[in-house]
């Protein structure tokens, strides 16, 4: 991961707490002497997943944050990074199979723990688990709301109190791009993702597809729900509307992280917002998903089919097309928002995947020297799905606020 | 977005429908619980409760409760297609078409093209079919084949409640007639199905399950059987490809061909009958226009050749069964290789 931009060390800045690079996990705490590895719970809705590949063998020494293994639930295939330092010493669960979240995938110790401990601590570990029902979040769905007069989709979780994040996502999408990140948050602020109008489960009715005109969809769902002020999180083209958000109502910003934002440059890859509307069929529509990552085997046939179960909803491919008119023309874009963003007057940040193959990472470059740009490599335009982990500690940084 | 039935699912499309274009009508044989019978109207709601609500949202106009005699609803529904309404009759079960195929075959089917174009036909038949359900010969016919045969048709095979809801609306928007098949087993089987109304095309396969050593063809209730296959064959190392088709006619024989090219293998499952079926048609479609990328002879898991039995232990092994279609993917794989099929 590189950090570009000069940034300054005044201790009222929030992004002071951090130290140096952005590193992805805290480093240091002493490793107890044995420690499980157990399937981790990427989203709010996970309730298994299953452990397609071991990246290490017995007996390797694995550090923090090293990629171990790939896992796939039925909304994404992704690695697994390690959360814990030493030396594997059993694999738990095998190549293939489907556990719970929460159970033991393996075990690490240090060296010189003996064999018997290390199996007492498995046959211990197997005899008090229980999976948890909804893996510990039954309760928490997506609903739907009236803001605004308008039908939002929404899924909220996290405190009440606290520095509220809002996430948006990008052109197409709709709340579950944020699976992999809401759920990180989730312990220290109030968590909101919303689907923008014409996306997902909200309304498909839209006055103009214009980005001001979203801003002023999230204006009223932070009204309805008594937001004051947040943190926006958006990504793509959810970006361009946290960013005209910040400029049109400046107080109901707190900050802004964006993620591949639109409105930086002027080139957008024309041909993957032509393909994503114009193709009904699955295998036609994959290969213009693959183009938002840097790993086209992180695209599962269920991220296609959600993709088409939105596109046939009753006016889902009339509010996309809106969209597209009033934001992008061929391979350009017709917003611009740069020369705007030295104008806000909250915190922004910027994290962007170097492969980027629909809005370049180059659109980074030159940007005001307070604004702060994470790029991160092996990673693709959904940078916030395929490496969460950088990105949930960028936008951690900015909740520190 | 919320859990529903496959009940659940045709119920909400024809309300959604009805809502929208006061030109849809629905009309059938008890279907808001009998014209004329004691007790409350709507009590029912249709012999498996599919049309419940309808009669007291949308009244008698809308919500016709017929006489027993197909060949006269069915005709009159064509009529008013024809005239200018978008009716869905219901044909209770699909071994009725006996009696008013006349209807379906010789006029619905036809007006269209013998009025050179200038008429158009937005009928949709619904109908339940498929074994299982302990109903004897003469109530668990699959009969799509039939329909199929016939140009000026379509023919929709809703797999799940998603898809039911979907091709339902999709169906009741067509101007063309569709046959539209409800297997009477799954009426209870539930899964996420959005709120809001959408389409599904027609003629646009299914790929449920991606593989790289065989591929599945399923119709209607059997691909959740091909996918259960696919996921236990995936255990032990055999990758299957499994396509719904979704509809027979039109019939997308381009993802088909598609997915024979890259695994090399095809095995066909089908409720119906083996002669004149869907698993013969397809096993013709593929050996005259893929037979260079067949790595094996292509196997077909269909019922037998004979009426459904009334036994239920007749019944049971009388439909096609996750276990032999592994055992025919099984045999597909090891085609050519001297061990033997485990």
């Amino acid at each position: 991961m590189t950090v570009e931009g000069e940034r300054p060390r005044r201790a009222a800045n929030w992004w002071e707490d951090d130290a140096g690079d952005a590193a992805p996990v805290e480093e240091g705490k002493p490793m107890a002497s044995i420690r499980p590895i157990t399937m981790p719970k990427w989203g709010l809705a996970m309730e298994e997943g299953m452990l397609a590949r071991w990246a290490v063998d017995v007996g390797a020494t694995i550090t923090l944050g090293q990629e171990i293994m790939d896992i796939e639930t039925t909304k994404i295939a992704n690695v697994f990074e390690s959360p814990v330092t030493g030396v594997l010493r059993r694999r738990v669960v095998g190549e293939g199979d489907t556990v719970p979240v929460g159970a033991l995938l393996g075990v690490v110790s240090e060296p010189d723990v003996p064999d018997a401990e290390v199996d007492d601590f498995v046959r211990e570990f197997l005899a008090g688990f229980e999976p948890v029902a909804g893996g510990g979040a039954a309760a928490i769905a997506p609903e739907t709301i009236e803001a605004g007069g308008r039908r939002i989709r929404r899924l909220k979780a996290g405190p009440d109190t606290g520095l509220p994040v809002l996430f948006l996502h990008g052109f197409g999408a709709d709340l579950t791009t944020w699976t992999l990140n809401q759920a990180a948050l989730a312990d220290e602020h109030p968590v909101h993702a919303i689907d923008l109008p014409g996306h997902g489960g909200s309304t498909k009715d839209l006055a103009d597809g214009s980005v001001e005109a979203l801003a002023a969809a999230v204006r009223d769902y932070m009204d309805a729900e008594e937001l004051e002020t947040a943190h926006l999180v958006g990504h793509s083209l959810g970006a361009a509307v946290a960013v005209t958000m910040a400029l049109d109502a400046p107080s109901r910003v707190a900050g802004l992280t964006l993620v591949a934002p639109a409105g930086l440059g002027e080139e957008i890859a024309g041909d993957f917002i032509a393909g994503f509307i114009a193709e009904s069929r699955a295998r036609k529509l994959r290969p213009y998903l693959e183009m938002l990552v840097a790993n086209p085997d992180r695209v599962t046939a269920d991220m296609v089919e959600d993709v088409l179960k939105f596109k046939r909803l009753d006016g889902a491919m009339a509010a996309l097309q809106s969209i597209a008119d009033a934001n992008f023309a061929g391979d350009s874009q017709r917003l611009s928002l740069r020369d705007r963003l030295a104008d806000i007057e909250a915190p922004v940040q910027v994290v962007w995947g170097e492969n980027d193959r629909v809005l370049p990472a180059s659109h980074a470059k030159g940007l005001p020297a307070h604004i702060p740009v994470t790029t991160i490599p092996d990673a693709g335009h959904i940078v916030h799905m395929e490496k969460a982990t950088e990105v949930n500690a960028v936008i951690a940084r900015l909740g520190k606020t | 977005m919320s859990k529903k039935s496959y009940r659940q699912a045709i119920n909400e499309a024809l309300r959604q429908e009805m809502e929208r274009d006061e030109r849809v009508i629905i009309m059938g044989e008890d279907i808001s619980g009998g014209t004329g019978a004691a007790g409350d109207q709507d009590a029912w709601g249709g012999p498996l409760g599919v049309t419940k609500g309808l009669r007291p949202q949308f009244g008698p106009d809308r919500v016709l409760d017929t006489h027993l005699a197909e060949i006269s609803f069915v005709g009159a529904a064509a009529g008013a297609a024809l005239t200018g309404l978008r009716p869905v009759v219901e044909l209770m079960f699909v071994d009725f078409m006996g009696v008013c195929f006349d209807q379906i075959l010789n006029q619905t089917a036809k007006f269209r093209y013998m009025f050179g174009g200038k008429a158009v036909t937005p009928l949709v038949i619904r109908t339940m079919y498929g074994a299982g359900f302990r109903a004897a010969s003469q109530h668990s016919q699959c009969l799509y084949p039939v329909f199929t045969h016939i140009p000026g048709l379509k023919v929709a095979l809703p797999s799940n409640a998603y898809e039911a809801k979907g091709l339902l609306i999709q169906a009741i928007r067509d101007d063309d007639p569709v046959i539209f098949f409800e297997h009477k087993a799954m009426y209870d089987d539930e899964m996420e199905v959005p709120d809001e109304p959408y389409s599904i095309p027609f003629g646009e396969a299914n790929v449920t399950r991606e593989g790289d050593d065989v591929t599945i063809v399923a119709f209607g209730r059997m691909v959740n059987l091909a996918n259960q296959a696919a996921d236990s064959l995936g255990k032990h190392g055999i990758s299957c490809t499994v396509v719904d088709p979704r509809t027979t006619s039109p019939l997308d024989t381009e993802t088909i061909l598609e997915t024979v090219a890259e695994t090399g293998r095809l095995v066909v499952i089908d409720e119906a009958h083996p002669r004149c079926g869907m698993a013969s048609d397809i096993a013709g479609l593929v050996a005259e226009n893929a037979f260079d990328s067949l790595k094996a002879p292509i196997k077909l898991v269909t019922a037998p050749h004979v009426p459904v039995p009334f036994s239920p232990a007749l019944e049971d092994i009388y439909i096609p069964s996750v276990a032999k279609i592994e055992a025919a993917v099984r045999a597909a794989v090891s085609h050519g290789s001297k061990v033997a099929a485990e």
